[in-house]
């Protein structure tokens, strides 16, 4: 019974662990499955067939191309202005201040079937093609404001004197902006392209409307599923996962080794 | 120490600084010796800091120039002046560990072999050992050499030092006054010390400089303030002060005569630095530990030519090295005596009846125009 009283933390930890884990093995289970039919949703029998033959499914590795490339582009461009904007808004006192934090923190709280659908007028009435470019303009439009709430917390929590200190010490504003203000917003960079890079990515409803015929990973899983899922989706969803889990442990590594060496 | 800090001289001549209309420091003219220990001392908000930013070049003055070294560097950003901080909370970069810390000025001048130098700046603070740590892994006092250590090591003509000593405790800020007093004399560079501390400036620097309102309200060696202040902020800010309100009768030699309350006091003509006239008011200030305490039965044996104050005992309170009595007076409220706990009278409790005497040589002459409590609560809040 105390053991019990005392394990309860943990307990409650493991069954919340649990709950988010189970899906992706579920995934991962059946990415070695062998279906008898179109459909993946029932155990038949061990097989690596899939996992030799990734790209055996025709159009999947291009639109999980496509979808890669968008995403990376996508954090590059919502990374470099929205650092640049959350400077921007963290330092400087500007006519438009107010109305630009509103507006910037508008895309997260819009519902994003809202936000799609305008845009695709936008678009539409500008003239503007739908494919690649369109959909690129919108992943950076809605990374943006994720990018600059990551940054501007960052900056706004920074002790002003540590860049006084550098002018102080002989330190031009180029080389205090690099020597000692990016290496400690950096922090904040990195996850908000980080996370720029998962919405991207995983986006389906803004991509939905905006893509006119091209079709990217999620939309292609999408379109699947109506007619049947292979188990190569598993495989690359499986894949993302592994991928994801290694980079936070090395990241994890990192760290700590850093911290017992100094 | 084998470096040239010949030539830094601050002189300030007339800088001001306002933010929209209010104004945090009205225009100062100062001139800060080569090689002096130099405490800009007063309360928060009196413009000290600001004083000190401008000349560091991190805040820029409304008005006025500042020269460093007989070269006016009013319009150099921070990072081309030869000046260095220790600022207020230390502001260490928390991202590099110590030996970057320290080597940061030397790098961003481009200098290639740093590690004799870093390594012997670092012996000089005792803190060779921790050259690897972040600075998060330091006590504030090791903080706090850190930072002197990072800034000295450049060599500036003149090291500024914001409120270095506030994050520290009592006892260790005790032992770090002596330490930077130490360096300062070691190393012969011009300090310039911001505090709000009064016992801090008059046991570090040579010169003070009391600020209050944006402006210097006097300056000179810390014993020199204490015993000749010039305005009631300095008498109550330095120390306590026994403040009476007394009038001005006539004059004998080199004394005023005057009237305080039916009680006749002798200040020296010299000593009052207002302008006074017969039937005039004037504040005669005595210091605490200046004044002597006796029984009222003792009267007769006070020697003739003292001042001499009637009062009773309301309070007093023993801190070891002396004895603190609040006594009241028809003369004064509330005066405010030291006594040294040599023979220590036992019938001096409180309601007693005293006669306080004190040699008129140490009676000092203010203004009575002034407020009479300014500088008081300030100790307080401080």
């Amino acid at each position: 019974m105390r053991w019990i009283r005392k394990n309860l933390v943990v307990f409650a930890g493991v069954l919340c662990l649990a709950y988010l884990i189970l899906p992706n093995l579920v995934v991962m289970v059946f990415s070695f499955n062998k279906p008898n039919g179109r459909f993946n949703y029932e155990w038949t029998r061990f097989s690596t067939d899939a996992w030799e033959h990734p790209c055996d499914v025709a159009d999947m590795c291009g639109s999980l191309g496509l979808s890669l490339q968008i995403a990376l582009y996508a954090t590059i461009g919502a990374t470099v202005l929205g650092t640049m904007i959350a400077f921007a808004l963290a330092r400087y006192r500007f006519k438009a201040r107010g109305t630009t934090n509103m507006l910037i923190f508008l895309p997260m709280a819009m519902p994003e079937v809202v936000m799609a659908a305008s845009l695709g007028t936008l678009f539409l009435n500008m003239r503007v093609p739908f494919g690649f470019w369109t959909i690129l303009i919108a992943h950076i439009m809605f990374c943006l404001s994720f990018v600059v709430t990551a940054v501007k917390a960052r900056v706004m929590s920074m002790d002003p004197r540590l860049e006084q200190a550098a002018q102080d010490l002989y330190a031009s504003p180029l080389q205090t902006f690099l020597r000692v203000t990016l290496p400690l917003v950096a922090p904040g960079i990195a996850s908000g392209a980080l996370l720029s890079f998962a919405l991207s990515f995983d986006d389906f409803i803004i991509t939905n409307f905006n893509a006119g015929s091209t079709v990217t990973f999620p939309m292609f899983v999408w379109g699947s599923a109506q007619r049947g899922t292979p188990v190569q989706i598993n495989v690359i969803g499986t894949a993302m996962f592994v991928i994801a889990v290694l980079v936070v442990v090395a990241g994890q590594l990192l760290g700590s080794r850093r911290k017992a060496r100094a | 120490m084998t470096h040239d800090s010949s030539g830094g001289e601050v002189i300030l001549s007339g800088i001001s600084k306002r933010y929209g209309a209010f104004t945090a420091v009205h225009p100062l003219d100062l001139t800060i010796p080569q090689g002096s220990f130099f405490a800009l001392l007063g309360a928060s908000g009196c413009g000290k800091t600001t004083t000190l930013r401008m000349i560091a070049g991190l805040e820029d003055p409304s008005s006025g120039t500042v020269s460093l070294s007989g070269e006016d560097v009013t319009a150099l950003p921070p990072y081309k002046r030869p000046v260095n901080t220790v600022f207020q909370n230390y502001a260490l970069f928390p991202h590099l560990d110590i030996y970057e810390n320290v080597a940061f000025g030397l790098r961003r001048r481009g200098i290639k072999s740093v590690k004799k130098q870093v390594e012997d700046m670092l012996e000089l603070v005792e803190l060779g050992s921790m050259a690897r740590r972040k600075p998060n892994q330091l006590s504030g006092g090791q903080q706090q050499r850190v930072a002197v250590a990072r800034a000295l090591i450049n060599h500036p003509k003149v090291l500024l030092l914001d409120e270095p000593l506030g994050a520290l405790d009592l006892k260790l800020r005790r032992q770090m006054q002596l330490e930077l007093k130490r360096i300062q004399t070691e190393v012969g560079i011009t300090f310039v010390h911001v505090t709000h501390d009064q016992e801090e400036a008059m046991t570090m620097a040579d010169t003070v400089a009391v600020m209050n309102g944006g402006r210097v309200e006097q300056l000179g060696a810390p014993a020199d303030l204490y015993e000749n202040p010039g305005s009631t902020f300095v008498a109550n800010f330095l120390g306590t002060s026994n403040l009476i309100e007394a009038e001005v009768t006539g004059t004998s030699g080199d004394d005023l005569l005057l009237v305080a309350g039916g009680q006749k006091l002798a200040l020296p003509t010299a000593r009052c630095s207002a302008k006074t006239a017969v039937g005039g008011r004037v504040l005669a200030g005595v210091r605490p530990e200046k004044i002597s305490v006796a029984h009222r039965d003792d009267e007769d044996s006070i020697a003739d030519g003292r001042n001499r104050i009637p009062g009773r005992i309301v309070d007093s309170s023993f801190i070891g090295v002396s004895t603190q009595f609040v006594i009241d007076s028809p003369v004064c409220p509330e005066l405010e005596v030291f006594v040294q706990n040599v023979d220590r009278d036992s019938r001096l409790v409180p309601g007693a009846p005293v006669v306080l005497h004190w040699n008129p040589a140490h009676t000092f002459g203010l203004d009575a125009a002034q407020d009479i409590d300014a500088g008081v609560q300030e100790v307080e809040a401080a």
